[in-house]
């Protein structure tokens, strides 16, 4: 279980912002993923987590190669996709799928359940004969919870949740070494979020298979993952396994974030105390120089912080942190100090989730 | 007397040659001076509607409204629009999920403070300037002064939401209604606009009305807690109570279906079964029936009635109890 299935090395996706008539000039550049380096085990869920526009997305569409990176590399099971082209890229991104946060926007309305399924199945040659294509996709419906006479509807006839799960069991289709899912639940009522966290949970279970989980929910990344990275303005700022960083969370980023997130339980509630942050994200048109953190951190020093930028460094086993000062904060050399919060000018940098609308259906995405 | 008291509050929705529909079904409850309510259940069980109805900002036509809401002695659905008006900037403040939506868009974030300030506390422009950019500093905005030119678009969405709480309560109103005020924003921002929503209530005085999907929220801030279901209240309780000993199968499930940070690893999540889709009407029994672990019999032929049980406002014939098969399902 310790065999690295995906590694990505100094991954950068930088987005040019255009401006003049023609949108033909660069006037500068969205670092939305800058510098980003992970490994995920077969069979691991790997869980990233990060606040809105932190590079969550960007990241996990450039490893599929849906948004090309500016810089660095990703090894899928020993082969350097980045290098890949045409019929190898194809047959490469078939065995990585990506289930996509609205279920509703990411399936074709046109198409029923089945045809939605099958034509996955035969963008990659795998629709061989009509009993064999039945009995598969009978499988993919047990294996989702959903009934057999799903096949003949289409997606507005089902309820967000069994809309998630068509779209899981889409990705499953081609039976995928990977699986890349970006906000599975965060569009799904909470009392139906837990069928769908289920269900991933079973079906790496039964499948044996590995999970990127992105997610802006916390609790629910650390309840489904092995391991969870933490991503601020484009980089990584703490790794560790889904216990050890809930435990002791070692970068001051990670400390505020879990602080902030509220428990459904009164009495951990009343005792909690809360690290707040001041003021807001900057932009990552324009990050803060050195440490991306300093201009919002608690324990921010005069040297290095605001100069240099911690790289992300092992300092117990299994447990990552990019911050120049983590030793002196955890054993609490260092204290905490009031940040006064510091104007953050609106940038129109687009968000592309909401009006990107999802691809028709995974192939069409991945067979551009 | 309460401060406000919302009684059998029922909005029924009429479109031409459509089945009326019934967003918000008999729901009663009180507010305190200085006390913070919840509202809380999942998309479309009627928390806006519930708070649109006593705001008085549903579209007149369309809307069929009955039951009561007085406040502070008087009936504010019978009051004409314009007296509503008048209560809204006054006395009632509201707070939306989307800043960007309801503040105007042409109009820089002061003379919007302003405005409020110079109508319903007759203060002269120079003086509301002052006080605006008070309430401004006040709400953790940096740099007051030079937003008072800005426009909302200026600002993000943390910043516009506390500019939206210094319109709220620049007339220092008794009465709040916050609806969803933090599901747009991220959490680090969300934990800073509910502690400035608790720190305003605990020194104002002022008495909140928290509409929120969040249960996390619910337990860190209101003092009683109504849990909704297809637009009833089924559930009524102070949130210690509440929490520690859900008795309404629906509060029961949600509390065992949702990740919790504390929780331990490996823990599996107990979902409840379908989704609101599976509802049956509330002339016939109970709408939870098709989801519910403990339903009965009965359950799908007599509508329950909100009654005292348990020591505790509750409608549903088979409440959670150590041996009904919910109590089993999993322990919250
Ligand atoms: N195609 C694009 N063109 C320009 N900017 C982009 C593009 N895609 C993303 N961005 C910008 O890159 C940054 C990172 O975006 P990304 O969608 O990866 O964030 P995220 O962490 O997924 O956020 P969210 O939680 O809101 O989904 C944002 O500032 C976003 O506006
Ligand atoms: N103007 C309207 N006309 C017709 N139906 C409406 C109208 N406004 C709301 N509804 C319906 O009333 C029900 C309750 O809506 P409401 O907006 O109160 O839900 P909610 O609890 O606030 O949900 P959410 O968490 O999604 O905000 C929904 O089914 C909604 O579709
Ligand atoms: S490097 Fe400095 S600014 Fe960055 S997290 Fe560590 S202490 Fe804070
Ligand atoms: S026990 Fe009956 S009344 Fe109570 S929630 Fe379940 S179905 Fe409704
Ligand atoms: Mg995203
Ligand atoms: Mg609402």
């Amino acid at each position: 279980m310790s065999e690295t299935l995906v590694s990505v090395e100094d991954m950068k996706v930088h987005f040019p912002i255009k401006r003049g008539v023609f949108l033909d000039r660069t006037v500068g550049y969205v670092y939305a993923v800058d510098g980003v380096d992970l490994e995920i085990k077969r069979g691991e869920t790997y869980g990233l987590v990060g606040e809105s526009g932190c590079g969550k997305s960007t990241l996990g569409r450039a490893m599929l190669r849906l948004n090309e990176p500016t810089n660095g590399r990703m090894v899928f099971d020993g082969t350097d996709v980045s290098s890949l082209k045409g019929e190898e890229l194809r047959r490469m991104r078939r065995r990585m799928q990506m289930v996509f946060q609205d279920p509703l926007s990411s399936l074709d309305p046109r198409q029923s359940v089945e045809s939605i399924l099958v034509e996955g199945l035969r963008a990659h040659d795998l629709d061989k004969s009509k009993e064999q294509t039945g009995k598969r996709l009978r499988e993919l419906l047990s294996a989702v919870g959903l009934p057999s006479t799903a096949l003949r509807k289409y997606p507005h006839e089902f309820s967000g949740g069994q809309r998630q799960r068509i779209g899981i069991a889409r990705a499953l289709a081609l039976e995928p070494d990977l699986i890349v899912a970006d906000e599975p639940v965060s569009a799904l009522d909470v009392s139906v979020q837990a069928q769908v966290v289920n269900l991933l949970q079973e079906l790496q279970d039964q499948f044996g298979l590995t999970f990127l989980v992105i997610a802006h929910d916390l609790a629910v990344v650390k309840h489904i993952s092995d391991r969870v990275g933490v991503m601020y303005l484009g980089g990584l700022v703490e790794e560790a396994t889904a216990d050890d960083l809930y435990a002791e969370p070692l970068h001051p980023y990670t400390r505020a974030l879990l602080s902030a997130i509220p428990v459904p339980d009164p009495q951990v509630e009343d005792r909690r105390e809360r690290i707040l942050l001041a003021g807001d994200l900057p932009s990552p048109a324009n990050p803060p120089s050195g440490c991306r953190f300093h201009t919002r951190c608690p324990w921010r020093q005069a040297s290095k912080c605001d100069t240099d930028r911690p790289v992300l460094r092992e300092i117990k086993p299994g447990h990552k942190v990019a911050c120049h000062w983590a030793e002196d904060i955890e054993a609490g050399v260092i204290k905490p100090h009031e940040v006064a919060p510091i104007l953050i000018e609106e940038t129109d940098t687009m968000s592309p989730d909401v009006p990107l609308v999802g691809p028709a259906s995974v192939t069409e995405a991945l067979n551009p | 007397m309460a401060l406000l008291e919302v009684r059998d509050l029922t909005v029924v929705f009429e479109r031409k040659g459509e089945e009326p529909f019934t967003a918000v079904d008999g729901v009663n409850f009180d507010v305190e001076p200085g006390q913070t309510v919840g509202l809380v259940g999942e998309s479309g069980c009627g928390k806006s509607v519930t708070s649109l109805a006593i705001m008085g900002l549903l579209p007149k036509r369309g809307a069929r409204i009955t039951g009561s809401v007085v406040y502070d002695g008087t009936e504010l659905l019978k009051l004409s629009d314009r007296q509503m008006r008048d209560r809204r900037g006054r006395d009632l403040g509201m707070v939306f999920q989307d800043p960007l939506s309801s503040l105007n868009p042409v109009i820089p974030i002061g003379l919007q403070v302003t405005e409020v300030l110079e109508r319903h506390r007759g203060m002269p422009r120079k003086e509301a300037m002052v006080e605006a950019k008070d309430l401004l500093d006040k709400v953790g905005i940096p740099d007051p002064n030079r937003r008072l030119s800005e426009y909302p678009h200026q600002l993000s969405g943390g910043m516009r939401q506390r500019a939206l709480i210094a319109i709220a309560l620049a007339c220092r109103p008794k009465l709040l209604i916050a609806d969803e005020p933090t599901t747009a924003l991220d959490v680090t921002i969300q934990a800073q606009i509910l502690s400035l929503m608790k720190e305003l209530v605990q020194d104002l005085g002022t008495a909140l009305v928290m509409i929120t999907h969040d249960l996390g929220v619910v337990a860190g801030l209101c003092d009683e807690v109504n849990v909704l279901y297809g637009g009833k209240v089924v559930e009524k309780a102070m949130r210690h109570e509440l929490f520690a000993k859900p008795r309404h199968p629906y509060t029961h499930g949600l509390l065992a279906s949702i990740p919790r940070l504390d929780a331990p690893r490996g823990e599996k999540l107990t979902p409840i079964k379908g989704s609101v889709a599976d509802n049956i009407p509330w002339e016939q029994g109970c709408a939870f029936a098709p989801r519910c672990p403990n339903a009965l019999e009965v359950c799908t032929s007599v509508t329950p009635a909100e009654e005292d049980q348990l020591g505790r406002l509750l409608r549903c014939h088979n409440p959670v109890v150590p041996g009904t098969p919910a109590a089993e399902e999993v322990p919250v």
